[in-house]
């Protein structure tokens, strides 16, 4: 499987699959299932400040080939997380990506500094990009100012590198990725969940309890090629696409796109061994193709010498 | 737990709209036990992406047996689904009814809270327990496994509309009863709340939550705890002692 190691900023992988954050808390539940240590990474739910209780329920609606949620940031805070909850992880052996949120650049920096302390922790995945709570961090991911602002201030406290994700809900994405790319950031994982809402046909109100939530699943999955083809040729950044992910040939595609890695979030909630699953199918394909090295899929939908496929 | 495709052996239609699947396998889940829930696929898992979480109404060594409603998109491909066709599921997951090991029972259901008190039943009998169930329904089309039951104990049915049993709510009835250590429920909030609040013996809840991942990973079905903390339904319960849940 040496076809599949990739070693991005503060990530030494065996492959480029790790489980999206929120979809995989801190993997306890998984630990349960399967061997982590399978894992390129984790992506664990993000670190607050303080501990945060969440949305009222109903806090999940189903869509069409899709979901929405509107869990709200719910978790005990980055102190008791670094503490308690990466040890599954850590026995593991794989690098954990700790996603940190915030409504300010303080709380961002408070975050960021205890979850880098972590000797688990071998980036940040910093959360600009959360539709779910009220001054939730997305308004830093809507202007390329104040995401560069929240950028440069994380990176300074953080000994670890810093990935920044990156929300659909914005008019110019690419324009934020340059803009945090030059503030310091590490990385880029793109994308967090897109703004829905849906309704109950009989009373006419909206069947989330926040009313809006953030919607994935593979009816995202075009949305977040689009967006990782285009701010992949305008950044040198490393990309981990997300977005739809549930088969080899999604990761297939997520790669072609621009991403050098990938990470599965909703599709864990249907078949919660799909990460294991598609790490060994990810190297049956290359395998059959005869590729050398994953990063030769990287981008070709865009690069003029792009390998073509036998 | 496992996630397995599990053969539709039988199905049949109880009560409108409500169907009884018995599901066969090579590898039944093991440690299925009343309360827990197995985590259904609604078709081919592309355009319904989450799982149904339906309670077990009984199990054995080669089969286990589900009751559910068809009252939407999801459980109505699953109850399209064709005896000898399979249905992928996951599970059992959540904690069940911790059984008495002597004494007296009350159960009550309210609906589709039904199916796992009739398993439970019947594992209570095998421990020597004297149980008494008390279901309630909206009307007398909408009645299953009350005979079923009755193989238990004495059995006492309520609809909505009086067209079948004693004409009230399930609540109502139950709160009649008094000669019992134990009570064990299953059913909406609504009807769980009052239980909770005016049964003065211990007892034990069963609450029902739209879920994602089932296994504790996603927060999509917390619920407050009374104490000011918060359970995740599918799995710290769904079953609940007494007083722990804000219902």
């Amino acid at each position: 499987m040496s076809r599949l190691k990739t070693k991005l900023p503060g990530l030494d992988m065996k492959n480029p699959v790790m489980p999206a954050s929120g979809c995989f808390a801190f993997g306890a539940e998984f630990a349960d299932l399967y061997d982590l240590s399978v894992l390129g990474a984790a992506a664990v739910k993000a670190a607050t400040p303080e501990p945060r209780r969440g949305n009222p329920v109903p806090r999940v609606a189903e869509t069409d080939s899709g979901m929405l949620n509107a869990i709200g940031l719910q978790n005990p805070g980055a102190k008791a997380i670094r503490e308690e909850h990466l040890g599954h992880c850590g026995k593991a052996g794989i690098p954990v990506l700790a996603n940190i949120a915030g409504t300010s650049i303080d709380d961002y920096c408070e975050a960021a500094a205890v979850m880098a302390a972590a000797q688990e922790v071998g980036a940040l995945e910093l959360n600009i990009s959360c539709p779910n709570v009220k001054e939730g961090g997305i308004q830093f991911g809507n202007d390329p100012q104040l995401a560069a602002e929240v950028t440069r201030a994380v990176c300074e406290v953080s000994a670890k590198p810093v990935y920044v994700k990156l929300s659909p809900n914005t008019g110019d994405i690419a324009a934020i990725a340059t803009s945090v790319e030059k503030a310091g950031a590490s990385g880029l994982s793109m994308i967090n969940t897109l703004i829905g809402m849906r309704l109950d046909t009989e009373t006419g109100r909206p069947v989330l309890a926040n009313k809006t939530g953030g919607l994935s699943g593979p009816a995202v999955k075009p949305v977040a090629i689009r967006m990782i083809y285009e701010v992949s040729q305008r950044t040198d950044l490393p990309i981990i696409g997300m977005g739809g992910i549930s088969s080899v040939e999604d990761i297939i595609d997520f790669l072609s796109a621009g991403a050098s890695a990938v990470a599965v979030g909703t599709a864990n909630f249907q078949n919660p061994f799909i990460c294991p699953e598609l790490i060994g199918e990810l190297d049956e394909w290359l395998e059959k193709r005869q590729i050398s090295h994953v990063s030769e899929l990287t981008g070709r939908s865009w690069k003029s010498c792009s390998v073509p496929l036998s | 737990m496992i996630k397995e495709k599990l053969k539709l052996a039988k199905k049949e239609e109880v009560a409108a709209n409500v169907y009884k699947f018995t599901l066969e396998g090579s590898h039944i889940p093991p440690r299925c036990s009343p309360g827990r829930f197995l985590h259904v696929q609604a078709g081919d898992g592309r355009a319904m992406l989450l799982r149904r979480p339906i309670s077990i109404s009984a199990a054995d060594d080669q089969t286990c047996v589900i009751i559910f409603r068809a009252s939407g998109a999801g459980t109505e491909a699953i109850a399209s689904v064709r005896v000898g066709d399979t249905i992928d599921v996951f599970g059992p997951l959540g904690s069940g009814f911790p059984l008495l090991d002597d004494g007296t029972a009350l159960l009550v259901g309210g609906g589709v809270g039904v199916p796992p008190l009739h398993f439970l039943a019947e594992e209570l009998v095998k421990n020597g327990i004297r149980v008494k169930s008390v279901i309630g329904f909206r009307s007398a089309e909408d009645v299953f496994l009350a005979d079923e039951l009755r193989q238990y104990g004495e059995v006492e049915v309520t609809t909505e509309d009086g067209t079948y049993g004693t004409k009230g709510y399930v609540t109502d009835a139950a709160l009649m009863n008094s000669e019992f250590d134990t009570f064990y429920a299953c059913g909406p909030k609504a009807m769980l709340h009052p239980l909770q609040e005016n049964i003065e013996a211990p007892g034990y809840v069963s609450l029902e939550e739209r879920m994602g991942c089932g296994i504790g990973a996603c927060f999509a079905c917390v619920c407050d705890k009374k104490d000011g903390g918060y359970v995740k339904i599918c799995s710290d319960g769904p079953v609940f002692e007494k007083g722990v849940v804000q219902l």
